[in-house]
């Protein structure tokens, strides 16, 4: 049987090695960007509202970091995580808790800077309306956010496309242990050395068919949330 | 409880606005009273949507003081302002009245009353569940009125409410203003349409260039103008 062959008949079959690798994967992309957004969100919307000393160059850094090697983060996770490290002793390293934080850093600032130029467009528009109706701080915030969910919502599926599509910082962090740490992409790079084309084909196919239906889902519920919203 | 303190009268004390050392206001001294509506009328540029700004204590002017009801610092609370194109929040139309309830007195349990009291108001009965950026432009200035009038104001500032509508839709808003007239609400607005001004003022403000040329009642105004402003401007001759 070819490699293609049996790629597919392991995505058929549901595979239960592949379908665990898959759940995981799954878990720690999309836990790293619901953190991602608690920290990145609230960022992108102070840095677009505020004005303060230092806020040009806050920008440009923030558009800076959406660029960050995931290695450079993924040593930069390890060396606080590992034993001797300042976070060693929370037992974190090698598990996929650390993979979420690894990720969840890579992301913060592609949310951040891409939420910071929407919320900044939506303020602009909103401001007078808002400063008239007495709207507090931390309401405007919210409003904001609220009220750009829809555009927000592709900020969030770059940050996912990220975390599903990395490799170097959560192999560094998680150590693609079998059964634990193992996720798509890392199981790709190292099945690919081994020479196990098959299943390395298959978790692609599953990769790019995930990344593919997130999309399609967050477009159909932005087109209805926009017919219903307004 | 308490009664909040009124805001009336605004007291515009020789008051100065300027951007970029380009004067905007220059020396205003005004008094909005109670009663009838007050019409700000004048030239584009004269500075009316400016002087609605500060009588509202959205900007803050470089020189001179404002007194709300003989207050130096009086939050918003009951005072609303609809601008000449309003912007609607992305949800629905009953929503935007709710989120502007959210800031006002008015206890939550109270707000479904509220809102379809308001509704009712503007003429907007049934399009509670409409998102409110699919309305027309007549129905999104209406729900802007809506929106305002929900926090109970004692003062309505309306910036040209009607500069970009057609005449049905000028008229609906009319209507709209004279019963919140009706309901003992001090209606300030601009507006550069002598007719509009005829048809609501009580009290004629006439701007030009940052201040304010005559100030009198609009029967006087428009059959007695005291100004050569005045009479060239209810002549229909351009005031540059």
């Amino acid at each position: 049987m070819s490699s293609d062959a049996s790629a597919l008949q392991l995505v058929l079959s549901a595979d239960p090695a592949l379908m665990a690798i898959v759940g995981l994967s799954l878990t720690v992309s999309l836990s790293a960007v619901g953190l991602a957004a608690l920290i990145g969100l609230p960022i992108g919307a102070m840095v677009a509202l505020l004005r303060f000393p230092g806020r040009e160059a806050t920008i440009v850094a923030l558009n800076a970091l959406m660029g960050l090697p995931p290695v450079v983060v993924g040593l930069a996770v390890y060396l606080l995580l590992s034993r001797s490290g300042p976070l060693g002793s929370w037992g974190l390293l090698f598990t996929p808790k650390a993979m979420v934080i690894a990720q969840a850093i890579l992301v913060t600032p592609i949310i951040a800077a891409l939420s910071r130029q929407t919320i900044e467009d939506l303020w602009v528009e909103y401001r007078e309306e808002l400063a008239a109706l007495n709207v507090g701080p931390f309401r405007r915030v919210a409003t904001l956010i609220w009220d750009a969910r829809f555009s927000l919502l592709t900020a969030l599926l770059a940050g996912f496309g990220r975390a599903a599509a990395e490799v170097g910082a959560i192999i560094v962090v998680g150590g693609n242990i079998e059964g634990f740490t193992r996720t798509m992409t890392t199981a790709i790079a190292l099945e690919t050395s081994k020479g196990d084309l098959p299943l390395a084909m298959g978790l692609g196919i599953v990769l790019i068919a995930i990344v593919i239906i997130v999309n399609a889902l967050a477009w159909i519920a932005r087109r209805a949330g926009e017919r219903f919203a307004g | 409880m308490r009664a909040p303190a009124s805001d009336l009268p605004i007291v515009l004390d020789n008051v100065r606005y300027a951007v970029r050392n380009v004067t905007i206001l220059d020396g205003v001294s005004l008094t909005l009273s109670p009663g009838a509506p007050t019409v700000v009328i004048g030239p584009n540029g004269a500075g009316k949507t400016t002087l609605l700004h500060v009588a509202m204590g959205l900007i803050e002017p470089i020189g001179g003081r404002v007194i709300w009801g003989a207050r130096a610092h009086s939050p918003p609370l009951r005072r609303a302002f609809v601008r000449q194109r309003p912007v609607m929040l992305r949800r629905s139309t009953a929503a935007n009245i709710e989120y502007a309830l959210a800031t006002s007195t008015v206890a939550r349990g109270e707000w479904p009353a509220r809102v379809t009291q308001m509704l009712g108001l503007v003429g907007l009965d049934g399009f509670g569940a409409r998102p409110a950026r699919r309305l027309s432009g007549g129905e999104q200035q209406r729900l802007a009125l809506a929106r305002a009038l929900a926090r109970d104001p004692e003062v309505l500032f309306l910036d040209e409410p009607t500069a970009s509508l057609d005449p049905a839709a000028t008229k609906a808003i009319e209507d709209v203003i004279r019963s919140v007239v009706a309901r003992n609400i001090k209606v300030v607005m601009s507006t550069h349409d002598l007719g509009e001004a005829r048809r609501l003022a009580g009290e004629i403000v006439l701007m030009h260039r940052g201040r304010v040329v005559e100030s009198s009642p609009a029967a006087d105004f428009f059959n007695n103008p005291k100004t050569q402003e005045g009479r060239r401007f209810i002549a229909g001759e351009l005031l540059v």
